[in-house]
């Protein structure tokens, strides 16, 4: 073993980890607030590509001053979305919902198809390399954990700062009290469900910044965040992140001992493992 | 059993077969096609709806007895020359083991949690499946001609599997029924209504939710030996495809949720629905012209959320609730 | 006689919470024996305890002359025990006589679906529920959900009935009506039982009562005794409402 070669690929992994957790976080947020698995994250995070790829080439700009943009336009789709696809089912059993927000992945899963085709695309970024020894870091991988590490704190400093994140949060812990206490829940799983999938786009522009994608990149992320989201603890969102970290540094490293194509295998039997085992996560109460 | 006397049984059963025979009768190849695929959607929906309709779990990830099945018979079909039905049915019985082994411990989650899981252990096979060398790895595994040749060459075997295909489907929409109209199926869906109650009223809900999900995963696994013994090749991403999974449910929900016939309703609407948009011709509209083709993921989507929102008890379920006289003839 | 039912030093712990104290209590075959206690006593947790919801922390349950600790509720429903739930629990979207053909085809005498649905038709007549036969049980009243839990539980065709408060939120004509019902049972021979907040029908149907507090026992006997014993008074005065119909119950 090639200790050199360690050292390079779990700082990959590291990086890339950040943005996992981001990603897996936008499910973890919903799942929290109103205890719906959102079936459609996978088509809004490509959402989250494509906006960045439009923008960008479209107009010309810089793909991480697109930020922002899709940060607003990631709340208003999921408010929207939250009252077509979920308002009238919220209190239905769990299947429901799953099937509400399923229909909403082939809907937009479709719409993309229809538009940008399901060819490969990529953005065309390059920020540069830092050398240390064997280990290279690429510039977009920083800047991308450094974003995903001010949004996670933005969104901590909205949950616990802020009259409306407090809201959201008693809205989560028992959604009746909340209620008496004059708070209108509506407004509030709305907001949250929009959080979660603004989460999801900005994860989805980051990664565009990274790697190649399709209209169907969204399935293998999706799956991949139910694995971080379980590891994390379903519901808490500093799990996820760190369930992010995790998985990233499980697809880097363990590629050093067994061939890639296992490590699929590896993360699935772990998650199914461990909801069997420990359902609140790793780092949760039994 | 009361129900094998009963007139509504024997009518689906005799109707499904009957329409079934008719591209036999009428030598229609291609229609031979297109009714081989609608009893294989019948069979994975219905199959589901045992676990999901009747019990209340969610197999998101039911596919995988289609899959494990599939493979199971074609590795002995092809490595070690076993006939066609003996293989599926060693197929069928090994997907049955899998469910027993992991119906155990999974059955213990609830709701969203067993859903996951479901996917959790698709996900795991099949990417199992795609680094294990003696299926063939990522590549799958494909028949040599002389598979075929036992069977009378490749257009028989054609129509072999077809009538398995006819003979799985009629199983499983019996089982279906039996089920639903037994002491076991009031069980199972005392423990879909409320299970802590259900054991209260002398329900072991482990063993009768584990039994359900060794049933449920019979059917499938057959349906998957003989889908993958007519096409000749088998490979990891159409064995385990999620999708197919969830569409699954779709038709489960679009047919009715709980009932016999709505899934086999579900199944037929979804793929004509699937079909025509699929092989529609363009819209011209002046200058723009509308390829439905491209939208038939939407249109479904579409459909799906109106039939969740509006008609969560699918057709036949609102069938049911609306004329009270068709409950006794539509189960 | 050997009682049917030995509870013996049984506790049961929620976390920090005591929710049963060394509880021991003897049931004889055949009475309608009533539980009552200031809300939060531990009663409904006692019912749980007894039919196997939750095994006890500590000490021993015999029934009919067999450890029953720690076996579950579907071991105890085929053993004779059955019971009704004070927060109603309707399989909602099953019929009236489907829920009550469940309770015959899983209890006591496990029988085949066929002979389960008349037993279930039987029960409905004896609850007065025929009526409703066909609706879906969701669809039912209170009053209506409490009758039905009742032909639940007697479906199985119990030894032991446990009935946790039925007879709360019903009107005065439905609690009359009830409580002939709950006699008539008895008179087939079925052990009850009751708890209650109503203070009259506990008094004037029970044979012994049993008082909860804090988990702990703090009477027993029958109504009488029960009724003037200066602990049981001094503890339903920190209930005002419920020591007001306390007083009046028992006059
Ligand atoms: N599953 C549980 N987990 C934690 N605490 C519980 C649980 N069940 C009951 N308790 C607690 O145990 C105590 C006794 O509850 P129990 O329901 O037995 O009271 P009760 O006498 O039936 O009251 P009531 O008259 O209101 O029905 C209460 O403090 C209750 O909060
Ligand atoms: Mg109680």
């Amino acid at each position: 073993m090639n200790l050199e070669a360690l050292i390079a690929s779990s700082f990959d992994g590291l990086m890339l980890g950040f943005v996992y957790g981001l990603m897996a976080m936008g499910l973890t947020l919903i799942f929290g607030v109103m205890k719906v698995i959102n079936l459609g994250h996978g088509p809004v995070i490509v959402i989250g590509m494509f906006a960045v790829l439009v923008m960008s080439q479209a107009l010309g700009i810089n793909p991480y001053l697109t930020l922002p943009v899709v940060a607003v336009l990631g709340i208003a789709f999921g408010v929207v979305m939250y009252f077509i696809s979920l308002h009238r089912v919220i209190n239905a059993p769990e299947l429901t919902t799953l099937l509400a927000t399923f229909a909403v992945n082939l809907i937009i899963t479709g719409l993309m198809t229809v538009i940008f085709s399901t060819s490969p695309r990529g953005l065309d970024v390059s920020l540069g390399a830092l050398q240390f020894g064997a280990v290279t870091i690429l510039g977009t991988r920083v800047t991308a954990v450094v974003i995903a590490v001010i949004v996670t704190a933005a969104l901590y400093f909205f949950l616990y700062r802020t009259r409306q994140g407090k809201s959201i949060r008693a809205v989560a812990n028992n959604r009746n009290a909340a209620e008496l206490m004059g708070i209108d829940s509506t407004w509030m799983l709305a907001l949250s469900f929009g959080l979660g999938i603004m989460l999801a786009m900005i994860s989805g522009a980051l990664l565009a910044t990274l790697f190649s994608f399709t209209v169907l990149s969204g399935g293998g992320l999706e799956t991949k965040s139910f694995v971080i989201v379980v590891l994390g603890g379903l519901g808490n969102p500093t799990g996820a992140l760190f369930g992010g970290i995790i998985i990233g540094l499980l697809e880097s490293i363990t590629t050093i001992f067994i061939p890639v194509s296992w490590v699929p295998v590896l993360e699935f039997v772990v998650f199914v493992l461990i909801l069997l085992v420990r359902p609140n996560g790793i780092f949760g109460a039994r | 059993m009361k129900t094998l006397t009963n007139a509504p049984f024997w009518l689906l059963l005799v109707v499904i077969a009957v329409v079934a025979a008719a591209p036999v009768a009428l030598n229609n190849v291609s229609l031979r096609e297109d009714f081989f695929l609608i009893l294989m959607l019948i069979i994975l929906a219905s199959s589901t709806n045992i676990i999901m309709g009747y019990t209340g779990y969610v197999s998101f990830g039911h596919i995988v007895f289609f899959g494990t099945g599939g493979y199971i018979a074609f590795f002995l079909m092809q490595s070690l020359q076993l006939h066609f039905v003996l293989a599926a049915l060693c197929g069928g019985i090994a997907a049955s083991v899998m469910a027993l082994l992991i119906g155990v411990p999974v059955l213990r989650l609830r709701g969203a949690y067993f859903a996951l899981a479901t996917i959790g252990i698709n996900e795991a096979m099949r990417s199992f499946v795609t680094n294990f060398e003696p299926f063939g790895g990522s590549i799958g595994m494909f028949f040599n001609f002389s598979v075929y040749d036992a069977y009378g060459g490749a257009k028989n075997a054609g129509q072999l599997a077809y009538y398995g295909i006819v003979a799985v489907a009629l199983l499983t929409v019996a089982a279906s029924f039996l089920i639903k109209k037994s002491k076991f199926g009031l069980g199972l869906m005392a423990i879909r209504e409320d299970q802590d109650a259900a054991q209260v009223l002398g329900i072991d809900p482990a063993r009768l939710k584990v039994l359900t999900y060794t049933i449920s995963a019979f059917f499938p696994a057959l349906a998957g030996a003989i889908f993958f013994f007519k096409n000749g090749i088998i490979e990891p991403g159409p064995a385990f495809e999620l999708h197919r999974s969830i569409e699954a449910l779709v038709m489960v929900m679009l047919g009715g949720y709980g009932t016999v016939t709505g899934p086999i309703v579900g199944a037929i609407v979804y793929d004509r629905l699937r079909s025509t948009l699929i092989t529609a011709p363009p819209i011209n509209l002046g200058t723009l012209t509308i390829n439905l083709s491209n939208f038939h993921l939407v249109i479904a989507g579409v459909l799906l959320l109106a039939i969740v929102l509006f008609v969560p008890a699918g057709l036949i379920g609102w069938l049911r609730q609306r004329f009270a006289p068709v409950r006794r003839y539509l189960e | 006689m050997t009682p049917i039912l030995q509870i013996e030093q049984v506790s049961k712990r929620f976390g920090g919470l005591l929710a049963l104290d060394k509880v021991t209590l003897n049931v004889n075959a055949g009475e309608i024996f009533g539980i009552i206690g200031p809300n939060g006593a531990g009663k409904t947790t006692l019912f749980n305890v007894i039919n196997g919801v939750y095994a006890p922390t500590l000490g021993r349950i015999t029934f009919r002359g067999e450890n029953v600790t720690g076996l579950q509720p579907y071991d105890l429903s085929k053993r004779g025990l059955a019971r009704t739930y004070q927060v109603v629990r309707p399989l909602a979207e099953l019929t009236v006589h489907e829920n009550v053909t469940v309770g015959a085809c899983f209890g006591r005498e496990n029988l085949p679906l066929e002979k389960a649905e008349t037993v279930a038709d039987e029960v409905l007549q004896f609850v007065g529920l025929t009526a409703r036969r066909d609706m879906l049980a969701g669809k039912l009243n209170v009053a209506q959900k409490k009758r039905l839990e009742m032909a639940r539980a007697l479906a199985a065709r119990p030894i032991m009935l446990l009935l946790d408060e039925v007879l709360a939120g019903l009107n005065p004509q439905e609690v009359a009506d009830m409580l002939g019902v709950v006699r008539k049972i008895r008179e087939n021979g079925v052990t009850i039982i009751m708890i209650e907040h109503l203070m009259h029908a506990v008094m004037n149907l029970s044979d012994r009562v049993f008082v909860l507090d804090y988990g702990a026992q703090i009477a027993e006997g029958t109504p009488q005794q029960v009724s003037s014993h200066p602990k049981v008074i001094e503890a339903y005065l920190g209930d005002p409402k419920i020591a007001q119909r306390f007083l009046e119950g028992t006059g």
